[in-house]
């Protein structure tokens, strides 16, 4: 009995058991007080879609063998630029497209951000991944300040670069792009909307985002089939035993650099779903931690720094984003001062983190 | 030398490691101030009964050890390093145990520095004292000039010669006060031939000064030159201990090697081959492999088709770097010609491409995919290599599980691999089915020559046999051309047409499997080359 | 000959040079008056110097750059907190937070250390991390846990519900200025006694164990000290020293005087006992010493130093830290610092404790660092409670690495010449960024990049050298492993 227990600990993890206790634990004292139970379910679905693109970033990384990816801000620099040259382009509200369907306008906007996001960050990432080779073996090191100097570079970069909008840049005389620009006129919510509808139950209605939800299970789709092609289980191999990879005549570095620009890609397209879900692109040092918060997502699935799978995936970001989403109204049931949902978040994701970092031991890195 | 007085006396050690036997009952037994050799191909046990002598947590946290140990005719428990030091017992590393960043005397003193008092340490304790760097120069001055090295003890270690480095290492071990014995793990591997005499004659110093030494080494020509005395390990097995003085190089040689009435393979299979000597699957050409530890340096040879052929050698001395060369995973240069057409060593996955397959030695290593499952592990290298197992969708060429999956339990049930079913992952196998993994993949390849280096390291008897037959079935069925890395003697004997001996990174020469165990103790010493060497079979 | 001499130089001081022109360039752009920003660089040396003087000891014992001093920085503010709620003020006040700090921040030292003796090679990011995750622990103990759990009544400090302490808590009227304003004869004073007292509790010590003592050495240094401290008494020299503040003009005439009269002494001391006087050496020495005081008379930077006031007792904690960092490496303790920080397999197979010594060093980095934010603190007069301690690991470590330190080699003087190189450019850039691009912000965000990208550049590199090196090492290893053979 003791042995089956402990056997059913290793195989889940005790950072996950913990967590879904923690969240259902949540879940139980938010319905216990008779909490809107329904509505922070529809709000749980909605951050799990948002987020989940992000923390896909995380799985052709680790199995490269670059290892966590903290500098998936690289990628979120290029989607945050082609988010940036749609509203300049107005795309979403060119009277042709919008004469079809304002949705589909939308669409077309959002696609063509991502189209500039994916080209830019492929760029982006190629030049990281080249970067990436050449300090193997301390990448989370390199990858998280090489990740925070590009945010700052950015931060240069958004005063400067010559957009014209109104809508992006600030308002009487100031210099520059906004710190949050809406994209109430550009494609808000755009996903979300798409095929919306309600699950009406006797206490409440469940709100699915179907539009979201499908984008986010398509792109999980397309990595999972990636790392089931003759490219996806080379850059397995050549990240999980780089000797064995190249005993089977498969060029190691090249596997990193096309797992590091498709981590970097992913992270482009991540961000615009993420924006679209919020409403708001948030420039300047908006998107510095979205590294951590996705990294912290896949290892509470259960992921380590040398193994990701889609699963993980979906499961560390449901838990994660519930809860988020669950903390707050709870927590707020108890100690109504103060906002303690960034506490939270602060000693969840990086728990976790430091969690698997001590659970490599380090030394075996080496 | 007082025959009576022993320095170091270990008696009928046994040490067993979760079972296996790997010494049974080992003498090993010291003079003050004599050179004794300890001498035993690789297994044989050295290391562990070093490691025993120097109370490495490694035998004390797998269940200790039987047997007695004495210094200077007294009993003693040795279960630390800490220990082994106290007594006097020091050793000279193969790998050099120093820093760089720091100069000849912190590196000599190092661990031991010598320090005067101050307020704060009187209260805080000795870790808070003044470090004298006078006075750990004029020991460092002291040690160096006792073993006859010019250096200044203040220059950093950083850039010195590689023989320097050893010096250092031996002034620090001179340097311990209470030095009775000294143990040198194979000294002159990486020694120049000139720093290696120097080196001999440190030790002959040293020795004079009445402390004894340990010298662990392959080369019996060094063994000849400096040791009064040796003892002889086999298989865990004490052989013999002699007086260097009235032996032989080829006696002892013989008593090296050794050879074992122990049948591997059954001579059932018809062998009707028809081998011809100018129909080459494999042609070196002052091929040089620099794979780190295994230095191939310039090795000629000519491996016929449809032949079983071996190559044997001490470990380090580069049999391991011939196959790990060819298949590209270390930089290699020179000519290789497979069935005559010669490979581009510079293009990786060249030699898969010309029907090469390799089974490598470091099975966990670079062999498995431990994470993966059997089925993966045995597919992986036919996909990327011949577009095996995948269904083409459009561009898009995806994993065909159905075909992977057949096939694996095919390979499962023709090299009978033990298992709770072919998702299973690959690290959670014994070595001997690991093997077999290892085997499956590199055949799932359809080779037309076949390296399989160390193929029963590690493996027990059983499975052992299985393979070894497998590979004879192979070659007498399907005309695979079969070449045999080994370090173990008797399995290069018991299956292989011609048996290579490398060492020091070249050919020493080809022997036929019943050649006699003086010639293959003289080939793998490196006394060979003395006697003029050459092509014998 | 020395053409390559220079080129070397250069090449292996590049980021220090690159850096240099960055801050001559950047103060010639932005335009402001020296006084200003030869003012503003000193009050900010005196304020950061000793953070990154605290980073020092863990780059030797090997576990690189500590970005888990912010650990160091959260026990000094939660002391503050204590000893502002509590009343305590002035210099008092400020050693007892520094006495309250220090068992706080040795317990988190060794919490550190046990948790990076767990991720050896991973310090770097899991300090990071660290910094980030007990941000969430402070965070919830001063938004929760005061007031919430632990009853404070104090209005002042807390938010008007009870629960939590408020942003910003103002140390104007408690420890501001505390340290930077103690009187150069207080300080004088309090040597003096303090030197009486160590030579009488060695003497004693000495006499109890049993050993010799040098009575003759301890009566002259005795007689040297009274000498001193009554030459305090002097009216000229009591109004001189009575004042908080030291003139920039006045220090470096001290300092000039004092190197000529130093080397004159130790010219004597080594014709007295025949050794040998690096005559070249003191020479050059005395030069700078007339040299620099000959600038004293250009009148620009006359009107600089005349201008600019040094808080003496902050410098001289700065001085007694970079002396203690040198101190320290003379040690046992410190030379095992050292051989674990090269070689941790040396380090081992020499007898020495590998996790202890890195325990050590760790909580050394941690009470220094405490040490810093409370000297930080101090200076700058108001304590924002939840933002203080944020950048304090990112903007000391950029010094650091600005000053050419690196991952595995870390100097006093790299610190100090970092810590200049870095708050220059901190102070320039906003301005500079406005005359040259009609911006702030543009500086601003430079100076941010500059500090994120040195760190980056600084891993890479060391990363970069890092490779080439283990495939050899993991080699040999395999190889060599006594247990290898026998365990397969």
């Amino acid at each position: 009995m003791r042995d089956n227990v402990k056997g059913v600990v290793r195989q889940v993890g005790l950072p996950r058991i913990i967590i879904g206790g923690f969240f259902l634990l949540l879940l139980f004292t938010a319905s216990g007080f008779g909490m809107d139970l329904m509505q922070i379910v529809s709000d749980i679905i909605r951050r799990w879609g948002m987020y989940g693109v992000l923390a896909l970033a995380m799985v052709p990384a680790v199995q490269c063998g670059i290892g966590l990816n903290f500098g998936i801000s690289m990628g979120i620099v290029g989607g945050l630029l082609g988010g940036l040259i749609v509203i300049e382009w107005k795309i979403a509200e060119m009277p042709s497209l919008v004469a079809i369907h304002p949705l589909f306008a939308m669409w077309v906007a959002i696609l063509i951000a991502i189209v500039i996001g994916v080209v830019l960050s492929t760029g982006i990432g190629w030049l990281y991944g080249l970067l990436l080779n050449r300090v193997k073996g301390s990448e989370m090191t390199v990858t998280t300040y090489v990740g925070f100097s590009i945010i700052a570079f950015m931060n240069i970069a958004w005063t400067v670069l010559p957009f014209k909008s109104g809508e992006l840049i600030f308002p009487n005389a100031g210099e520059g792009l906004r710190n949050t620009i809406s994209l109430a006129s550009s494609y808000s919510g755009v996903m979300n909307n798409t095929f919306k509808f309600s699950i009406k139950l006797p206490f409440g209605a469940i709100e699915i985002p179907t539009g979201l939800l499908l984008f986010f299970f398509l792109m999980c789709l397309l990595v999972w089939l990636f790392m089931r092609s003759k490219t996806g289980a080379a850059m397995s191999a050549a990240g999980a035993n780089p000797m064995f990879a190249q005993a089977s005549g498969i060029n190691v570095n090249r596997m990193r650099l096309i797992g590091t620009t498709l981590s970097t890609v992913i992270a482009a397209v991540g961000i615009l779903v993420y924006a679209q879900g919020f409403g708001f692109m948030q420039l300047y040092n908006g998107p510095m931690m979205m590294g951590f918060t996705s990294v912290a997502a896949v290892l509470i699935g259960g992921a380590s720094a040398t193994r990701a799978k889609i699963s993980h995936v979906l499961i560390g970001t449901f838990l994660y984003q519930g809860i988020m989403a669950l903390g707050l109204p709870v927590i707020n049931l108890f100690i109504p001062e103060g906002n303690l949902s960034e506490v939270m978040r602060l000693i969840i994701s990086n728990g976790i983190i430091i969690y698997a970092l001590a659970q490599t031991g380090g030394e075996s890195r080496d | 030398m007082d025959p009576t007085r022993y320095i170091l006396k270990m008696e009928n050690i046994v040490k067993e490691y979760s079972g296996n036997r790997v010494l049974k009952g080992v003498n090993l037994s010291v003079h003050p101030g004599e050179i004794h050799a300890l001498m035993g191909e690789n297994g044989a046990g050295k290391s562990t009964l070093m490691n025993i002598l120097f109370g490495m947590p490694v035998i004390h946290g797998t269940g200790g050890f039987e047997g007695s140990i004495e210094v200077d005719g007294q009993k003693v428990t040795i279960d630390t390093p800490l220990k082994a030091m106290e007594l006097g017992i020091g050793m000279v590393h193969q790998e050099f145990m120093l820093i760089p960043g720091f100069t000849v005397t912190e590196n000599i003193k190092v661990g031991r520095e010598i320090s005067h008092p101050t307020l704060l340490s009187r209260l805080a304790g000795r870790s808070m004292e003044l470090l004298d760097f006078d006075m750990m120069a004029r020991d460092a001055r002291k040690a160096l000039k006792t073993i006859g090295l010019k250096v200044d003890e203040n220059s950093l270690v950083k850039g010195m010669p590689v023989g320097y480095m050893q010096f250092i290492e031996i002034a620090r071990e001179i340097d311990k006060t209470g030095i009775q014995l000294l143990v040198f793990d194979e000294p002159t591997a990486v020694l120049t031939e000139s720093e290696a005499a120097r080196l001999l004659d440190a030790m002959r110093t040293i020795a004079s000064q009445g402390i004894a030494i340990i010298f662990i080494t392959h080369r019996l020509d060094e063994v000849m030159e400096v040791a009064d005395s040796m003892t002889i390990l086999r298989d865990g097995e004490f052989v013999a201990r002699k007086e260097i003085a009235g032996s032989s190089v080829v006696e002892i040689a013989e008593l090296m090697i050794g050879r074992k009435v122990e049948k591997l393979v059954d001579d059932t299979l018809e062998d009707n081959r028809i081998i011809k000597e100018d129909d080459l699957a494999v042609r070196l050409r002052n091929f040089q492999v620099a794979m780190p530890g295994e230095a191939v340096k310039g090795v000629d040879l000519e491996i016929r088709k449809g032949e079983i052929f071996g190559i044997g050698g001490l470990a380090g001395q580069g049999k391991l770097g011939i196959p790990n060369g060819i298949m590209g995973l270390y930089p290699a240069e020179g000519e290789v010609q497979i069935f005559g057409e010669t490979l581009n060593l510079k293009r990786l996955g060249e030699a898969l491409n010309h029907r090469v397959a390799f089974v490598s030695e470091d099975r966990r290593g670079v062999g498995l995919l431990l994470e993966e499952s059997i089925e993966q592990n045995i597919v992986f290298s036919a996909m990327q290599v011949n577009n095996k197992f995948l269904k083409k969708y459009g561009w898009f060429r995806l994993y065909d599980a159905k075909q992977a999956h057949d096939w694996s339990e095919e390979m499962v049930k023709r090299l009978d691999i033990r298992c709770t079913g072919i998702k299973q992952a690959a690290g959670r196998l014994s070595g001997g089915n690991q093997q077999k993994v290892c085997l499956a993949r590199a055949l799932t390849l359809g080779p037309d020559v076949l390296f399989v280096s160390e193929p029963t390291r590690g493996i027990d008897i059983g499975a052992k046999k299985l393979v070894l037959e497998y590979l004879v079935k192979l070659n007498r069925e399907e005309g695979m051309t079969v070449i045999i890395v080994s370090s173990e003697l008797v399995e290069l004997r018991s299956i292989s047409d011609r048996i290579a001996i490398i060492s020091d990174g070249k050919l020493a020469c080809i022997l036929k499997p019943d050649d006699s165990d003086a010639e293959y103790g003289l080939a793998m010493s490196g006394a060979y080359k003395k006697k003029g060497g050459g092509e014998h079979a | 000959m020395t053409k390559n001499k220079i080129t070397s130089f250069l090449f292996e001081n590049k980021v220090v040079v690159l850096f240099v022109f960055l801050c001559i360039g950047g103060t010639i752009a932005s335009g402001q008056s020296m006084n200003f920003v030869v003012s503003e660089l000193l009050t900010r040396i005196a304020r950061n110097s000793f953070l990154v003087l605290a980073l020092i000891i863990p780059v030797l014992a090997g576990l690189g750059l500590n970005f888990g001093i912010v650990i160091g920085a959260m026990a000094a503010q939660i002391a503050i907190f204590f000893t502002t709620h509590w009343g305590f003020t002035g210099v008092g006040g400020f050693l007892l937070t520094a006495l309250l700090s220090t068992p706080l921040a040795v317990f988190f030292g060794y919490l550190v250390g046990k948790l990076f003796n767990n991720m050896k090679g991973a310090e770097m990011i899991g300090g990071l991390v660290l910094g980030y995750f007990t941000d969430g622990l402070y965070q919830l103990f001063f938004l929760f846990i005061l007031g919430g759990v632990i009853p404070i009544d104090n209005p002042k400090l807390m938010i008007s519900t009870g629960v939590g302490v408020k942003n910003t808590i103002d140390l104007k009227d408690t420890i501001k200025y505390s340290l930077d304003t103690v009187p150069m004869l207080t300080i004088i004073e309090f040597g003096f006694y303090i030197a009486v007292a160590v030579m009488v509790i060695s003497a004693v010590v000495k006499l109890a164990k049993k050993q010799e003592v040098n009575w003759k050495r301890t009566a002259v240094s005795l007689v040297g000290l009274v000498v001193v401290y009554a030459l305090t008494f002097l009216p000229a020299v009591e109004q001189f020293l009575s004042s908080d503040r030291l003139r920039l003009l006045n220090a470096v005439e001290l300092a000039c005087f004092g190197t000529l009269i130093w080397q004159a002494v130790k010219f004597a001391l080594c014709k007295a006992r025949k050794t040998d006087w690096p005559r070249n050496r003191a020479i050059a020495a005395c030069i700078v010493a007339v040299v620099v005081y000959a600038l004293t008379y250009v009148p620009a930077i006359y009107n600089v130093m005349v201008y600019v006031q040094l808080p003496v007792l902050t410098y001289l904690c700065i001085a007694a830290l970079c002396f203690f960092n040198t101190a320290l490496m003379k040690t046992r303790l410190g030379q095992n610092m050292r051989t674990v920080g090269q070689s941790r397999v040396v380090a081992n197979a020499a007898g020495i404790n590998v996790d202890r010594t890195r325990i050590i060093a760790m909580i050394f980095s941690t009470v220094l660092a405490s040490w810093g934010q409370l000297i930080f603190l101090q200076n700058v007069g108001t304590f924002s409670t939840y933002g203080a301690h944020t950048q304090v690991g990112q903007f000391a470590i950029a010094s650091l690495v600005v000053g050419g330190a690196s991952v595995q080699k870390a100097t006093n003087k790299q610190a100090i010449i970092g810590v200049i190189l870095f708050h220059t450019l901190f102070i320039v850039a906003p301005l500079a960024g406005k005359e040259l691009f009609g911006n702030a912000m543009i500086g601003e965000y430079f100076r941010v990049f500059v500090s994120y990208g040195v760190i980056a550049m600084s891993l890479a590199m060391h990363a970069w050298k890092k490779v080439v090196k283990p495939k050899l090492e993991a080699n040999a290893a395999a190889g060599a492993s006594p247990a290898g053979e026998a365990a397969q």
